[in-house]
């Protein structure tokens, strides 16, 4: 309890508690994140077995019953007769998966990268922010479809479709990892000058060790920041290239999925078919944006 | 300023060089081009042989000078997809794209600086308020969206403008343009608007935020005190500093727009390169995806250096900061 009192007296949480936008942000994400996890549960049909597909209630508008079955459905049904509700259900889990997947990758990534080039200097130091900066030049979607595109050239056409979730997580991470790589080593760099990583080093500690458990903590603060901000772009990009068509496969839908199979509905007037996923889309990516925006206000000693 | 140059050419040679070595490594280790080229009844002397035919058993060093070679005079092979020469099918498509781009670019550049003055000049006014909103819902939403979006108000639901492909093009020599009929007119204001939206809401909070800090400087005030009008004080002194950074932006800002072109032609069906490299990563279209990785990253290296250049031309404190870092 004693812990708890402590946390809730922190200033973190002191700005949390006055800050509305961010409220309501954190409210909408643990919403839709919640309702992602446990979709198995709470989705009225399953998207995703025939046998519990009828054709009869295909393009059922939505809360209107059924012109032959009578069935109603919140958000209405597309062209197989698949609730729009429970597909976004199960489409938000796999937009999630991969969002995390790919920021938690790009992150390990980064951390390790600028650890390695703040502790060793010289050349290492000088090639691993060269290329760094050279691919910071380019938009991180154009490297996210290059990887995308050499992954699916060595893994042979049958492993393809299965494989697909796993290449666009690594796409999509390594295509980000820039931004944390360059923070840690700026942060790394300040902390390594500091005494207590002198103290350290006299008392003979291993460079691993004093990496590890002296450095890293202190320049967790900005990661956190930039993982909050990236996860929100780690879920539009994967949207995009979803849509694009060279995303997950139609079999598991993401959010980005969709938008790419609503998108063709759009002319014939099936409007909500295409609606609610972009709304259920914007939703997450706004609100995980806008908590990363809060993150980063409330964690600059500046700004107070 | 000599040296400069030359250490900024040498850097962006360097950086090609890297590209094309991404670019050679994806014809030589990401599938077997002999095995795409000869199909499955192919014997093993023939293979042999091809093998040798295209240089694929030279040291590697040997067969990179070669690529390398052959990419400077736009020899990138032909297309596994569409069996014709890759730089044919991309020197076709390439007007499209940049007409795109061009015209985008134009729109984001106008609207940016004419929306940022405003802004700024008239901060508290509903307009501005409303202007800086919009703005706002344009860095959020994914450019696909946009796309979206506006096919389904403005070739849906009105009816105004078609929602897909270039319309009638005209031939002017070897450039295919969309741009002298109407309906290739018609065709293009959606997807420049999508594709310019981000960068004229990128340009505009650059002229306002610029704007705003110059409009308090001293010699703002001395121009006013002079008693000269509004609108010299404004246009003449005001926007003409702002303009430089600005400029700078917008140079960078090409690059972004012909590589997120790739969207907004899916999104459109727009004839252009990106449409093209999306097919080419679907499909594993290695000479494709090469050639255009290549055009993508000397257009962008082009443009870093042009715009360093002229920037270490324009702002002669540059030359102090550079010359003083270095001692």
């Amino acid at each position: 309890m004693n812990r708890l009192a402590r946390a809730w007296d922190s200033d973190i949480a002191w700005s949390f508690r006055h800050s509305p936008v961010a409220i309501v942000a954190a409210v909408v994400a643990l919403l839709i994140i919640l309702s992602a996890v446990l979709a198995p549960w709470i989705a009225p049909h399953d998207p995703f077995n025939p046998a519990s597909l009828n054709l009869m209630d295909g393009f059922t508008p939505p809360m209107e019953p059924n012109q032959f079955t009578g069935n109603v459905y919140w958000l209405g049904t597309d062209n197989q007769g698949r609730d729009i509700f429970s597909a976004i259900l199960y489409g938000a889990r796999i937009s999630l998966f991969v969002g995390f997947s790919a920021v938690i990758f790009a992150m390990v990534l980064g951390i390790s990268i600028g650890l390695l080039a703040a502790w060793r200097g010289g050349w290492v130091d000088s090639l691993l922010m060269r290329i760094a900066d050279v691919q910071l030049s380019f938009p991180s979607i154009l490297i996210a479809l290059l990887i995308f595109g050499i992954a699916r050239g060595v893994i042979p056409p049958a492993y393809r479709e299965e494989m697909a979730i796993w290449v666009l997580i690594v796409a999509i991470g390594l295509s980000d990892w820039v931004q944390f790589a360059r923070v840690v080593r700026g942060a790394a760099l300040v902390e390594k000058s500091k005494e207590y990583v002198q103290a350290a080093r006299l008392v003979g500690a291993h460079p691993a060790r004093i990496v590890l458990t002296h450095i890293l903590p202190n320049v967790m603060g900005p990661v956190l920041v930039i993982a909050t901000i990236g996860l929100a772009l780690a879920i539009i990009a994967e949207a995009t290239l979803s849509f694009l068509g060279v995303g997950v496969p139609p079999t598991q839908p993401s959010l980005g999925t969709l938008i790419r199979i609503g998108q063709g509905f759009l002319f014939s007037g099936e409007w909500w078919i295409i609606l609610f996923p972009s709304i259920a889309l914007l939703a997450l990516a706004l609100s995980v944006n806008l908590l990363g925006d809060w993150l980063r206000d409330a964690l600059n000693p500046r700004l107070k | 300023m000599i040296a400069y140059v030359l250490r900024r050419i040498v850097q962006s040679v360097l950086v090609m060089l890297v590209v094309a070595l991404v670019s050679f490594s994806l014809f030589r280790f990401v599938g077997d081009p002999v095995a795409t080229m000869m199909g499955q009844e192919a014997s093993q002397a023939d293979r042999e042989a091809l093998r040798d035919r295209l240089g694929l058993n030279d040291p590697v060093i040997v067969q990179f000078a070669g690529f390398i070679a052959r990419a400077a005079q736009g020899d990138f092979g032909i297309s596994y997809r569409l069996q014709q020469p890759v730089m044919e099918l991309i020197l076709s498509r390439l007007p499209a794209t940049l007409e795109l781009a061009l015209i985008s670019g134009t729109l984001a550049f106008v609207l940016g600086v004419g929306f940022g003055v405003y802004t700024a000049l008239n901060r508290r006014g509903w307009l501005s308020g409303a202007i800086m909103t919009v703005s706002l819902i344009g860095v959020s939403l994914p450019t696909f969206l946009i796309g979206v979006l506006l096919i389904w108000v403005f070739a849906v639901e009105l009816q105004w403008l078609p929602s897909f492909g270039r319309g009638d093009t005209v031939d002017v020599g070897p450039w295919r343009t969309g741009l002298l009929t109407q309906s290739g007119r018609a065709s293009i204001v959606l997807p420049a608007i999508t594709l310019g939206l981000y960068q004229m809401t990128l340009i505009m909070r650059l002229v306002r935020a610029e704007m705003l800090e110059v409009l308090r400087s001293d010699y703002i005030k001395f121009a006013r005190a002079r008693g000269l009008s509004d609108r010299a004080v404004h246009f003449g002194h005001a926007l003409k500093n702002t303009l430089v950074p600005v400029i700078t932006i917008t140079g960078l800002q090409l690059g972004s727009i012909i590589a997120f072109a790739i969207i907004t032609e899916t999104v459109f069906q727009w004839p252009g390169v990106g449409a093209l490299f999306i097919n080419s990563v679907q499909f594993v279209d290695i000479p494709v995806m090469a050639a255009y990785l290549m055009l993508i990253a000397l257009i962008f290296v082009v443009i870093n250096l042009v715009v360093d250049l002229l920037y270490y031309a324009v702002d002669p404190r540059l030359r102090v900061d550079r010359a003083a870092a270095r001692h």
